[in-house]
């Protein structure tokens, strides 16, 4: 019972304050990855990844994800379930509830000097926040001295990422494409070059 | 067909259909919402989506809840929320399961050790693309050095950097006079 509720409050943090899209949720899951043990730094990176290649926006498909997993090591799929359904309630809760005071005074919320003011300053923070939590991401899978056997260094790693940096961002042809296919073609590299 | 419902379903679908996050989902929104059900204008749909993506929440469950509550009150705007993650919560709880009993195996540990490398960039790309809106002058600049180094190098919580932020905001045109 606890744990539903831990898991509800939880990720009522992480909708109350993540602001600007799924990828914003990103830094606030690794913090409940270092607080409770529920899931590992790569389990998220793993998540990340599923969420963003199945329908439904990113947010609320990482939290019934975690929520999932979460629950399913209590016990069984009920479990689980019961889990997904707490974390993804959770992460909507804050955010019906602002709106709804929101929406009441429409005009005067965006009119607002202070709450101008106060999203000039939380803009750039949450992008600070989503790099922090990339880089960790980064560091993790492309420097680390136990695993890659060359310096420390992933070099398969590191040519993969910069040719898909240059397909997401240069090449005219595939830059819009979406980004279930550069996830997918990153997994068939990843097992014909063995990147696990 | 009852009210409810229909906002409950077109939710879902509009929760199917958007792939890959909230910014994907405005296409959808406009045809299903202002074309088909006429439940909001043009012009409030961009209100609603601009607000969506300035206040704490997922853009996507944001939108939902002002549709629902501007046409049936907050039990409309809970019930559009629900609608819009329903798909979500089938979908991953079924792939959760599949992926936890398969997860290792060789191959599919092989797999996901690219599928991260991808997401590297991902991000990279979604930090790209804030910054340029987010970061307009030095004092942005500022913000989002301090909290990137701050939040990477120290186990401080987001939150107290969320909290800041807004503070330094407040506090900076206060001081400064001036108003972007």
């Amino acid at each position: 019972m606890m744990l539903y509720l831990k898991l509800f409050l939880s990720f009522f943090k992480v909708g109350l304050f993540s602001i600007g899209g799924g990828m914003a949720t990103v830094p606030f899951l690794y913090e409940l990855s270092d607080a409770t043990g529920w899931f590992t730094h790569n389990d998220l990176a793993n998540m990340i990844a599923v969420s963003e290649s199945t329908p439904g926006p990113i947010g609320a498909n990482m939290a019934t994800y975690v929520g999932f997993v979460t629950g399913a090591a209590q016990g069984g799929t009920p479990a689980a379930l019961l889990g997904a359904v707490c974390a993804t309630l959770g992460l909507v809760s804050p955010a019906i509830i602002i709106i709804l005071i929101v929406a009441k005074l429409l005009k005067s919320f965006r009119e607002n000097r202070y709450v101008n003011d106060a999203f000039y300053g939380l803009r750039p923070a949450s992008t600070g926040l989503i790099a922090a939590a990339g880089l960790s991401v980064a560091m993790t899978n492309l420097f680390s001295p136990e695993v890659f056997p060359l310096l420390g260094i992933n070099w398969k790693g590191i040519l993969l990422a910069a040719v898909l940096w240059l397909l997401t961002n240069k090449v005219k042809k595939t830059k819009s494409l979406h980004p279930i296919l550069f996830i997918g073609a990153s997994a068939l590299v990843g097992v014909l070059f063995g990147m696990g | 067909m009852n009210i409810y419902l229909d906002l409950f379903l077109t939710f879902a679908r509009v929760g199917v259909m958007t792939f890959g996050g909230g910014y994907a989902m405005l296409p959808i929104l406009q045809r299903e919402v202002v074309d088909s059900k006429g439940w909001a204008t043009e012009e409030e749909l961009m209100d609603y989506y601009a607000i969506g993506q300035c206040t704490p929440g997922i853009i996507a469950v944001n939108t939902a809840t002002f549709i629902g509550q501007k046409n049936k009150g907050i039990f409309g705007g809970i019930i559009a929320t629900l609608g819009v993650v329903f798909p979500s919560l089938v979908i991953l709880s079924a792939l959760a399961g599949v992926i936890e009993a398969y997860s290792h195996i060789g191959w599919v540990q092989d797999a996901f050790g690219g599928v991260r490398i991808c997401v590297c960039v991902l991000i990279l790309n979604a930090v790209v693309k804030l910054y340029k809106k987010a970061v307009v002058d030095k004092a942005t600049l500022a913000i989002f050095l301090v909290v990137a180094l701050g939040s990477y190098f120290s186990s401080l919580s987001p939150v107290w950097f969320v909290l800041a932020a807004a503070a330094a905001g407040i506090i900076l045109h206060t001081l400064g006079g001036k108003q972007k």
